[in-house]
C-alpha cells in the first residue's frame, strides 16, 4: 500500500467545532400536530440536547467516510491471506439479492403468509447445508461461528441430559481456535487440552487416556488450523462415541473440501459452517457473519427453536418443541447473510463449488512449495487450504514474526495470520483462499521471499517496518495501558 | 471453470506440474476414502440473469414492509434509511476487509468502531461501549452473564421485568440454564410500568442483576431513577435493555440515573429490518467494569511518530487470548452494522435524531388520541402510562385475528401479543415512526372503523 497524501481525518465529534445547526438529512415533514414531549413524558426522562453531538451536511458525512476507507485494506485491493478466516472474493450479486426490497424491507413478525418467500429461502439453504454436510439436520439462527459452537456445544448437553448423564468437560486440542475453549466455558464445562502427536494432528493415544465418562465432546478442527486432515479421524470418532461422547466439528475450514469429503461420513455430531468463510459472505470489517449448525440423527430433536417445516399449505414456523435447546438469538438467524450464502451456492452449483475447494488447496500447497526453505515449516505433512510457517529462521536474525508482517505491508499485502495456532511458535499461517488469480499468489510469494532476504542482509529494514502505510507501527501496548475507548468533551482543548 | 475461482484449468495444470503433481486428488490423498465422495447432489452452476429472477421470485413471495402501511415494531422498526448509509456499507474497502488486527492498514474500520462506540457512549449516558454484539437478545444475555462476572459469581439470580421483550427472555433462558443462573420474571403493575418496590423484594439480596426494558416491550417508559435504585438497595447490578434505540433520541439513557449496564438492539440506527438479521447489539457500562466486558475494543493510541492511532484493545479479555476464561466466547461480530450505525447517526445529526424521535413521538400520540375516539370496541391498554411510539391496542378479537382481518384492509396493523404469553392483554403492539404519515394514519383509523 502507498501512502497516499491523506489528511489525518478529524472525528466526527471534532467537526463544526462551531456547533451551527447543519443539516445531514432531511426529515420527512411532521404532517400532525407538534407535541411537546414533557408535557405528556415524566419531564426527568426527556433528554437534554447534547453539545457534543454535532450535525454536519451530508457531503461532510460522504466526505468523512470517503476518507475513512482510503485507509482500509480490503480484499478488493489485493491478497488477504488471513489463515483460518477464508478472505475469498465476495461477489456483487450477493450484494444485490440480499438488498431486495422483499428481503430487505421484511419484519420478521409479519404474518407467515406474508413471508412464505424468506422460510422458503431458509428451508432451501438448509437443505442445501445438509447435502454439503451429509448430515441430516440444520439451523440456521447462530450469528456467526463462536455462537454456532455454542448452540452445538448446548445440543449435546441437552442430548446428555435426556440420557440421565452429566458430564463436564470438554476436550480440545491444543491447536484449536480460542472460540472453542471459550464456549465450553460458556456452556458450563471444563475445557481441556489434548496434545498434538508429532505430525500435528491429535494424539489419539492421549485422546484414548483423556476420554473418559466426564467427557462430553470433543471439538475438532478439520482441517486443523495447521492445515492437517484428521488422518485418523474415524478412529477418533469411534473412540468418543464408544464411550458416550459426542463429537463436535469446528467447519471453520469446511472450505477445503467442499464436494470432496462429508463430516456426515466422519462422524460429526453438530458442525458450524462459517458462511462468511466457506459460502462467501462478506468479512464486512468483523462481521457480521453466520454459523449455521448441521446435526447428527442423536441431535435432531434438540434443533433451536423457532424451526422452519415445510407443509401442505407452505413453509411454516413451528415454535413449540419441549426437546429443543430453545431459542439462540432473536428471530431467525441473520437472513440477509443467508440470502447471500444462498446465492453463493446456487451461482456455483455442485462443481463449482468442489472447484473452489480444489483451488484453494492448490494454492495453499504453491505457496508452501514456494516459500519451503526461506521459512520453516513445524509440521512438514501434507496440508490442505492453508500453511503454516513459523519465523525460527528469521529470529536468527532479531526479525519476529509481527516484524515480517509489517514489511509485507510495505509490499502492498495484507499479512497472514500471526502468533497461531499457539502449536507453532511465531506463527504465519497463510490461507490464500481461490479467488485471486495464480499470478497474486506468486506475487505474494515473491513478497515473502523478498522479505526472507531482507531478514538476513538488512534486518533493520524489516523491523522498523510500515515504511508506505498511512501511519507508522501503531502503539498497541500504549492503547492498552492508557484506555482510551471513547472521544470525551475534554478532548476539545487538547 | 466459474468466475468465481481465480485459476482457469491449464494454470492449474501448470502449478500441479510445478509442484511435481498429476492431478489435484494427490492433494487430497490424506483424506480417508471411507469419508470421501465422488460430488455434491446439488444442481448446476447458474448465471446471475437465473439467479436474479429464482431470487427475486422468492423475495417477491413475501410483502415488503414498504409496500403498505405498516405499524409493525415489537423489537425492530422501520425508520429511515438515507442512502448514503447503503453507498458507504457498498465501499469495497469496508464491507471486504476483515476485523482490523493490522491497525497500520485498517484505521478506517478502527477510527469506525472508535466513532460508534463514543456514539453509543453519549446516547446511553455510560462512558464506555463495545464494537457490537450479534442483536438485542445476546446483549441482554451478555449483560446478565456480566453481572454474574462483576459480582464475582456469587449472586446467581438475575432478576428480569417480564416487560423485557418476551423472545430477549426466552434467549436469555437459553443460556442461563447452562451458566446456572436462575432467572426471576417480576410482571408489571396494572398500569403496565414496574413497581420499583416489587423489583427490590424481587431482588432481595441474592441478585446479581436487576434487567428492566425502557421503553418496554409495551411501549411504556420505565421510571429508570427508581428501578436503578431498587436495583442497588439490593446491591445488584441495574441493566437497562433498549430495544427501540430511537428512543434514545428524545429519552435520557439509563447510565444517567445510574445504570451500569445500557445494551441492546440498534437496528433502528439504519440497519435494514432483514427479516431479523444481521441487525445490531450494543452493550455499554462503566469504566470500572471494562474488564469484565464482552466483545471488541476500539481504542486511541499513537504511531511511532506520535500520529493519533487506533487499535483493537484490552484483546486479553478476549478468546483468541483468554481462550478458557475469556470474557465472551464471542469472535465475529456485527461490523459492518456497527457502520451503518455510525454512518446514520452522522447523517442525523444530534439535533436530527431529537428532531426524528419527537415525530415519531408525536405521530404516536396523534394515533393514539385518534383511536380513542373510534368507539368502544377499541381501547388502548393502557391510557395513563408515558410511552414513546409504541402502545398496546385492544381490540373486537384476539391479536392474531386482529392482524389477519386489518391485513385485508391493506394496513399491517401491529404485532400481535396473542402467543407471547405475559401479564397484558390479548391485543396489537403498534408502533409509529416518522415514516408513519398522516395518510397512514388515516388508513390504520379506517381500518379500525371498518371492524368496530
Amino acid at each position: 500500500m502507498k501512502r497516499r497524501a491523506i489528511r489525518s481525518e478529524p472525528l466526527f465529534f471534532e467537526r463544526n467545532p462551531r456547533r451551527v445547526r447543519r443539516q445531514g438529512y432531511l426529515l420527512p415533514a411532521l404532517d400532525v400536530p407538534e407535541v411537546e414531549p414533557s408535557e405528556v413524558l415524566p419531564p426527568e426522562l426527556v433528554r437534554e440536547p447534547d453539545p457534543h453531538f454535532p450535525d454536519i451536511s451530508e457531503m461532510e458525512v460522504v466526505q468523512h467516510f470517503h476518507r475513512l476507507s482510503q485507509l482500509n485494506y480490503a480484499v478488493d485491493e489485493g491478497l488477504y491471506p488471513l489463515g483460518s478466516c477464508t478472505m475469498k472474493y465476495n461477489p456483487r450479486i450477493n450484494e444485490e439479492t440480499a438488498r431486495l426490497p422483499g428481503f430487505a424491507s421484511l419484519h420478521p413478525l409479519q404474518p407467515q403468509a406474508q413471508i412464505q418467500g424468506a422460510l422458503r429461502l431458509i428451508w432451501e439453504l438448509e437443505e442445501s447445508l445438509k447435502t454439503i454436510t451429509g448430515m441430516p439436520g440444520a439451523t440456521l439462527q447462530p450469528a456467526a461461528g463462536a455462537h454456532g459452537e455454542f448452540t452445538g456445544i448446548l445440543m449435546i448437553r441437552k442430548a446428555l441430559a435426556t440420557r440421565g448423564e452429566k458430564r463436564d468437560v470438554v476436550l480440545a486440542p491444543d491447536s484449536a481456535h480460542g472460540t472453542n475453549p471459550a464456549t465450553a466455558t460458556f456452556a458450563g464445562y471444563r475445557a481441556q487440552e489434548i496434545p498434538s502427536a508429532e505430525d500435528g494432528t491429535v494424539d489419539l493415544g492421549a485422546l484414548d487416556r483423556m476420554m473418559d465418562e466426564t467427557v462430553a465432546a470433543l471439538m475438532l478442527t478439520v482441517p486443523n488450523t495447521l492445515g492437517l486432515f484428521e488422518h485418523q479421524i474415524l478412529e477418533i470418532a469411534d473412540l468418543v462415541h464408544s464411550r458416550g461422547g459426542f463429537i463436535y466439528m469446528d467447519g471453520a475450514n469446511l472450505n477445503s473440501f467442499v464436494g470432496r469429503a462429508l463430516p456426515g461420513l466422519m462422524g460429526a455430531d453438530a458442525m458450524h459452517i462459517n458462511l462468511h468463510k466457506t459460502f462467501s459472505t462478506p468479512h464486512g470489517g468483523g462481521g457480521p457473519g453466520a454459523g449455521p449448525v448441521t446435526v447428527s440423527e442423536a441431535l435432531l430433536p434438540h434443533l433451536p427453536v423457532p424451526k422452519v417445516i415445510r407443509g401442505n399449505d407452505g413453509f411454516e414456523l413451528q415454535w413449540n418443541d419441549p426437546a429443543s435447546i430453545g431459542q439462540m438469538r432473536g428471530f431467525y438467524g441473520n437472513f440477509l447473510i443467508l440470502v447471500r450464502a444462498l446465492t453463493y451456492i446456487w451461482s456455483l452449483g455442485a462443481e463449482g463449488l468442489r472447484s473452489t475447494s480444489d483451488v484453494a488447496v492448490l494454492y495453499a500447497n504453491l505457496v508452501r512449495h514456494r516459500l519451503k526453505g526461506a521459512y520453516h515449516l513445524k509440521f512438514d505433512a501434507p496440508s490442505l487450504h492453508e500453511v503454516v510457517f513459523d519465523d525460527s529462521i528469521q529470529t536468527r536474525y532479531e526479525v519476529r514474526n509481527v516484524d515480517i508482517a509489517k514489511r509485507l505491508l510495505d509490499y502492498g499485502f495484507h499479512p497472514p495470520t500471526m502468533s497461531f495456532p499457539l502449536v507453532v511458535h511465531g506463527a504465519l499461517m497463510i490461507e490464500p483462499a481461490e479467488s485471486v488469480a495464480p499470478e497474486e499468489v506468486e506475487a505474494f510469494c515473491d513478497a515473502m521471499l523478498a522479505i526472507a532476504k531482507e531478514a538476513e542482509t538488512d534486518p533493520g529494514l524489516v523491523r522498523s517496518a510500515p515504511h508506505d502505510t498511512p501511519v507508522g507501527r501503531v502503539d498497541e501496548v500504549r492503547a492498552a495501558r492508557n484506555l482510551k475507548v471513547t472521544w470525551t468533551p475534554e478532548d476539545e482543548g487538547a | 471453470m466459474h468466475p468465481w475461482v481465480g485459476a482457469g484449468l491449464e494454470d492449474r495444470l501448470h502449478i500441479l506440474s510445478e509442484l511435481g503433481l498429476k492431478s489435484i486428488d494427490e492433494l487430497f490423498a490424506s483424506i480417508p476414502e471411507a469419508v470421501c465422495i465422488d460430488g455434491l447432489d446439488l444442481p448446476p452452476a447458474r448465471d446471475e440473469d437465473w439467479i436474479r429472477r429464482a431470487l427475486g421470485d422468492m423475495a417477491s413471495a413475501n410483502v415488503s414492509m414498504d409496500s403498505i402501511p405498516c405499524f409493525l415494531g415489537a423489537g425492530v422498526y422501520r425508520h429511515v434509511r438515507p442512502s448514503i448509509v447503503d453507498a458507504v456499507l457498498s465501499r469495497a474497502e469496508f464491507f471486504t476487509s476483515y476485523t482490523p488486527y493490522q491497525p497500520e492498514i485498517s484505521q478506517g474500520t478502527l477510527q469506525v468502531i472508535f466513532e460508534f462506540q463514543t456514539l453509543i457512549s453519549r446516547l446511553t449516558g455510560l462512558d464506555v461501549a463495545n464494537a457490537s454484539l450479534y442483536d438485542g437478545a445476546t446483549a441482554l444475555v451478555e449483560a446478565v452473564l456480566f453481572s454474574h462476572r462483576v459480582l464475582h459469581g456469587k449472586r446467581d439470580l438475575a432478576v428480569v421485568a417480564e416487560t423485557v421483550h418476551p423472545m430477549y427472555r426466552r434467549v436469555l433462558d437459553t443460556y442461563t440454564e447452562a451458566a446456572g443462573i436462575e432467572v426471576v420474571v417480576v410482571p408489571p403493575g396494572t398500569n403496565g410500568r414496574l413497581d420499583p418496590n416489587i423489583v427490590r423484594e424481587a431482588a432481595g439480596d441474592q441478585a446479581c442483576c436487576v434487567a428492566v426494558q425502557s421503553p418496554n416491550f409495551l411501549g411504556i417508559v420505565e421510571d429508570l431513577p427508581q428501578l436503578a435504585a431498587a436495583a442497588h438497595d439490593s446491591g445488584a447490578l441495574a441493566v437497562e435493555v433498549v430495544t427501540e434505540a430511537v428512543s434514545l433520541g428524545l429519552l435520557t439513557g439509563g447510565g444517567s440515573f445510574g445504570f451500569d449496564v445500557v445494551c441492546g438492539e440498534a437496528q433502528s440506527f439504519g440497519v435494514a429490518p432483514g427479516f431479523g438479521g444481521p441487525h445490531l447489539g450494543f452493550f455499554a457500562c462503566a469504566p470500572k467494569h471494562l474488564r469484565q466486558m464482552p466483545g471488541r475494543l476500539a481504542g486511541e493510541t499513537v504511531d511511532e511518530d506520535g500520529t493519533r492511532a487506533f487499535c483493537l484493545t484490552l484483546s486479553t479479555r478476549e478468546q483468541h487470548i483468554r481462550r478458557a476464561k475469556a470474557t465472551s466466547n464471542i469472535c465475529t461480530n456485527q461490523g459492518l452494522m456497527a457502520l451503518a450505525a455510525t454512518v446514520w447517526l452522522e447523517a442525523m445529526g444530534g439535533s436530527g435524531l431529537r428532531e426524528l424521535a419527537t415525530s415519531c413521538f408525536a405521530r404516536t400520540e396523534e394515533l393514539k388520541r385518534r383511536i380513542t375516539a373510534v368507539g368502544d370496541s377499541w381501547r388502548i391498554a393502557y391510557p395513563q402510562s408515558p410511552t414513546f411510539n409504541e402502545f398496546l391496542l385492544i381490540g373486537p378479537a384476539s391479536g392474531t385475528e386482529l392482524v389477519e382481518q386489518l391485513a385485508s384492509d391493506g394496513v399491517l396493523a401491529g404485532v400481535p401479543t396473542t402467543d407471547w404469553g405475559g401479564a397484558w392483554p390479548d391485543g396489537l403492539l403498534v408502533a409509529v415512526t416518522e415514516c408513519n404519515s398522516a395518510r397512514d394514519l388515516d388508513a390504520f383509523v379506517a381500518a379500525l372503523e371498518n371492524l368496530s
